[in-house]
């Protein structure tokens, strides 16, 4: 079967900063990518190369079968790209927003397009309001029914549900995944854990550089960490004591709990045992998860913000 | 008292507003060019009473009294003889393109008349479009005239007196009552477009950067061709208002007389507001934000009032201000309406000056759409 992405090594420097570095991709007709990464660690960039916003240094590779140097017009066409600000027109109303896009696009005739997807929508009744007037979770419903609008073949989204309440994300992914399953291949930054959870795969990029790619459990279990759950009085005391054990490499509290993640289970294993033999004080092996994996990426990371 | 002033929160704001100040090139670039360039231009490019103004002679004979006559207004400094022909119908043409500001016409009979002692005549026709470039020149002509006669002549003063002497018939040509609305009201339709259409078009762009709509609409199929012209025709069509308001209050307040043809003026036009646009979107093209633009519009606009004669007498400015006022659209827009509206030139007439407006349209579009840039890099 064809890769909707495959992109191999693309490198984009501004200046003397290189913020691709690297990348390879690829990305099956019909699955829901993740692209995960701190700020500031190349995801939009990388999701700018692809839809021929940005032109990449080095590197080469297609997207839906064009090429991605010499056809960045007929890539354009057949991809959806949702930004991560609302880049619609605050000063016009939602219809009008759509029906601009239809008339780029050329589909015809526009305001039937219009209708039909302002009905999807469901805000009909509300085609005439401006669209800077809508809220956070309305305008992303509206820039996203104005990215598929045109039955794009690939949907690019930069951090969409930035800012949009749990339902509105929930609706949100529900849609994607609706969409997934009628063909559409899905390629979408994040930061939230749960978001990634629902991808098919993911990607993990750090300044610059893919390091990580697969499915949650496979990304999960090639980090190679160990995770465990310490519960009982004096979590805070506990927490400062703990962090300074060999082999403890991150610790977090959840709720009433401390999870203590290290790379070398041996190692603490060892270290935790004194704690776990306190009075009330309980250590048990728990699940690594997700966000574990992340905050062990980012903080192997050397910082690139400057 | 802290409580409603205190210094060291003024000095906070102070600092962060120098701070913001630094950062913005362009602001700080016009908070020092504007008044040098303020300066300059007016210290030394703008003049009221200009000299050297070119001027055709209208003789059959060369007869040491034509002699005597041209080169003693020559004197004055307000004359250049760049044109020397045989017959009015020539002179009127030259004039009538603005190559020239004067005709002096010497009759055949001249010479034979003084040598008589009968009364002399000669004709100076002056442009008066712009009422103030001919004044100067008309005023120190009678005496000069006469002076340079009697001397010529070999008599006294007195002598001159009491014979024939010589009149010198003075024509203003297009404005005979020397109305300055005549040449202000034409001139204002060009710096009116001027201001509306850069202003308008310098924004088109960096609305969309600033509103963050530009990537939407790269990311979208749409060619820098296609997103120019979308950007540039509905300011056309705003253009053609302004034309059909300024053009009808012209006639109606002003009585500014309409002696050229409609569709010449509206062509001329045309290619003037199609410059326009086009500059206001390289403008665009420029800046990255509507305050960057309006601050270059601005900085575009002060110097091409100044400098196009449409102020101040062109022809006033030292040769060097006059090559910076030709690099201006207005200057060469103004040129082509005075001659059509007050002197009812015809296309030909026109043409050049026309011409090097359509020349300004390919280099703004030509710079326009190699600034644009299709990607976010």
């Amino acid at each position: 079967m064809q890769h909707a992405i495959d992109v191999h090594d693309l490198v984009k420097s501004f200046g003397d900063k290189t913020v691709v570095d690297h990348v390879s991709m690829t990305v099956d007709t019909g699955e829901i990518v993740g692209f995960l990464g701190p700020n500031g660690s190349g995801k939009t960039t990388t999701i700018r190369l692809m839809c021929g916003l940005l032109t990449a240094d080095e590197g080469h590779g297609q997207v839906l079968g064009y090429d991605l140097r010499t056809e960045p017009l007929k890539i354009k066409r057949e991809v959806g790209y949702m930004t991560q600000r609302f880049s619609f027109y605050e000063d016009l109303t939602i219809a009008e927003n759509l029906a601009f896009v239809a008339r780029l696009y050329h589909m015809k005739p526009a305001n039937e397009h219009v209708d039909r997807t302002l009905e999807d929508l469901g805000l009909t009744t509300r085609r005439n309001q401006l669209a800077g007037t809508l809220s956070g979770g309305w305008k992303q419903r509206l820039a996203l029914a104005a990215c598929i609008m045109h039955k794009p073949r690939l949907l690019l989204l930069d951090e969409p549900t930035a800012g949009v309440d749990p339902k509105a994300r929930r609706d949100f992914w529900d849609e994607i995944h609706r969409l997934a399953a009628d063909g559409l291949t899905v390629l979408v930054s994040t930061h939230y854990m749960d978001e990634a959870e629902r991808c098919h795969r993911i990607s993990y990029i750090s300044y610059g550089k893919m390091l990580a790619s697969g499915t949650v459990a496979e990304v999960v279990r090639d980090a190679g960490l160990t995770t465990f759950v310490v519960e009982g009085p004096g979590l805070e005391r506990m927490a400062r004591e703990i962090e300074k054990l060999p082999g403890v490499e991150q610790v977090a509290p959840f709720g009433a709990t401390l999870h203590v993640v290290g790379s070398d289970e041996q190692l603490l294993g060892a270290a935790l045992e004194e704690i776990g033999s306190r009075p009330s004080v309980t250590v048990a092996h728990g699940e690594t998860s997700l966000e574990d994996v992340f905050i062990q990426f980012m903080g192997d990371a050397t910082d690139n913000m400057s | 008292m802290k409580r409603f002033f205190s210094l060291g929160r003024l000095g906070a704001l102070l600092l962060k507003e120098f701070i913001q100040m630094r950062r913005d090139r362009i602001t700080f670039a016009m908070m020092l060019g504007v008044p040098l360039m303020q300066l300059v231009l007016f210290g030394y490019a703008i003049n009221n009473d200009p000299k050297y103004l070119p001027a055709a002679l209208v003789t059959t004979s060369q007869d040491h009294y034509t002699r005597a006559m041209v080169s003693a207004l020559e004197l004055t400094d307000y004359y250049r003889f760049n044109h020397v022909v045989g017959s009015a119908a020539e002179a009127e043409a030259l004039m009538e393109s603005g190559a020239v500001a004067f005709i002096v016409t010497i009759p055949a009979d001249f010479s034979r008349k003084v040598d008589r002692g009968e009364q002399a005549q000669i004709l100076i026709e002056a442009d008066a479009t712009d009422p103030s470039v001919a004044s100067g020149a008309i005023s120190t002509l009678g005496t000069v005239a006469s002076q340079a006669l009697t001397r010529e002549r070999g008599i006294t003063p007195a002598e001159a007196e009491a014979g024939g002497g010589l009149d010198v018939v003075v024509h203003r040509r297009y404005n005979p009552e020397g109305l300055s609305q005549y040449n202000i009201v034409p001139g204002l339709l060009g710096v009116i477009l001027q201001m509306t259409m850069v202003m308008m078009t310098s924004i088109a762009l960096t609305r969309e950067q600033e509103r963050g709509t530009m990537e939407n609409l790269l990311a979208m199929p749409a060619s820098p061709l296609e997103i120019m012209l979308g950007k540039i025709l509905p300011y056309f069509a705003v253009g053609a208002v302004q034309v059909a308001v300024v053009l009808t209050t012209a006639g109606l307040l002003f009585g500014i007389p309409f002696v050229g043809g409609m569709s010449l003026l509206l062509f001329a036009v045309f290619i003037f507001v199609m410059a326009l646009v086009l500059l206001g979107y390289t403008i665009s093209t420029i800046a990255r934000t509507q305050m960057q633009a309006m601050q270059l519009t601005f900085f575009f606009f002060l110097p091409s009032i100044l400098l196009s004669g449409f102020m101040f007498p062109f022809r006033g400015m030292p040769q060097w201000a006059q090559w910076i006022g030709e690099t201006f659209p207005l200057t060469h827009f103004l040129r082509v309406i005075r001659a059509v509206m007050l002197k009812g030139a015809d296309l030909p007439a026109v043409a050049f000056e026309t011409g090097i407006l359509a020349l300004f349209i390919l280099i703004y579009a030509a710079i326009a759409l190699m600034r644009f840039r299709r990607t976010l890099d």
